[in-house]
């Protein structure tokens, strides 16, 4: 039986970080764990309650930090594949099997999940129309990758992914980001489809702007 | 020298001078940093008591006015040293971020 990691970056998520992990327990992913990114909440001792391993970063330095500490734990354990999934509930855990059945199927190293394969999630529509789009586009420049969804939480990653795939952006540039590592790297991927319930906005525009920005200014740091 | 706007950006420059030579001791920088700084302040100086060469530049780049070569230079100085901290930030940040991560790991 292959170790199957679930990596949950959680900020502030006191109210959703329990009924996520149940919601994995009860579809049968027994490794769950919750990086507790500075949290000012209970998040920890939530998360912990629902029986998932928890580590904490002592202060906040955003969700692609979190990811990548929850990447490099998975190293050291040894997993096989980790599942990046969100702390506030916007995903669904059925979606999980058919995402890792596309990837033994088709034999890739990545899969990234997308709310444009059918028509489950209501996107609101300046996300549908105009922040999304202009988040492909943005990806496209930077990696030369199209995917139908741009920033998606819910990937699955296999070891070999997770050897490459080193996070430096701390925040929310990390789904750019790992196009780059993708294309440097010649991993192989699929998209599967996903739920994704609204239940808070996510990033706008000024975030849009923010990732842009981190870009650029990454292109001038190594 | 002998407007009152000299005097002062002289005693401006003199208090800048004394303040790198404190750092300087202090260790917070280097002889480099210090030779460089304080040629800077001097430089300063000599624009102040002298403000016909700074015509003179302008007249050789082919600039109207001494006091513009001065406000273009110093743009041009304040966006390399704001892109410099920016970067510099930005490393700071991921050192941060890897002391916090091997923190969480232990």
């Amino acid at each position: 039986m292959l170790m199957v990691l679930v990596v949950i970056p959680a900020y502030n998520e006191k109210l959703r970080v329990g009924r996520v992990i149940r919601g994995l327990f009860e579809h049968g992913y027994k490794d769950v764990l919750v990086v507790d990114d500075g949290s000012k909440d209970d998040t920890a001792l939530e998360a912990e309650k629902a029986g998932a391993k928890v580590i904490k970063h002592e202060i906040n330095r955003g969700q692609g930090a979190a990811l990548e500490t929850g990447d490099a734990y998975a190293r050291n354990v040894g997993a096989e594949i980790v599942i990046h999934f969100d702390a506030d509930g916007q995903f669904n855990p059925l979606d999980i099997e058919p995402a890792l059945k596309l990837m033994r199927d088709k034999n890739v190293d990545l899969v990234f999940g997308s709310r444009f394969l059918d028509s489950r999630s209501k996107i609101p529509w300046q996300k549908k129309y105009l922040i999304l789009p202009a988040a492909r586009w943005i990806n496209f420049v930077f990696t030369g990758i199209t995917l139908s969804d741009a920033h998606n939480g819910f990937r699955i990653l296999s070891k070999k992914a997770l050897s490459k795939v080193v996070f430096l952006h701390d925040r929310m540039a990390h789904n750019t980001e790992i196009l780059k590592i993708v294309k440097k790297n010649n991993l192989t991927y699929a998209e599967s489809p996903v739920e994704v319930t609204y239940l808070n906005y996510g990033q706008g525009l000024s975030g849009g702007f923010r990732i842009i920005l981190d870009l650029i200014i990454a292109s001038f740091t190594k | 020298m002998n407007q009152p706007i000299q005097a002062l950006l002289i005693l401006i420059f003199l208090i800048a001078i004394s303040k790198v030579f404190m750092r300087y001791r202090s260790e917070d920088l280097s002889l480099k940093e210090t030779v460089v700084w304080i040629l800077f302040w001097v430089l300063a100086g000599v624009v102040v008591i002298q403000p016909n060469l700074t015509a003179r530049v302008a007249e050789m780049l082919g600039v109207g006015r001494g006091a513009d070569v001065v406000v273009y230079i110093s743009l041009v100085v304040l966006f390399f040293i704001v892109f410099r901290l920016v970067i510099k930030i930005e490393k700071l940040n991921r050192e941060i971020t890897k002391v916090i991560r091997e923190k969480a790991l232990k």
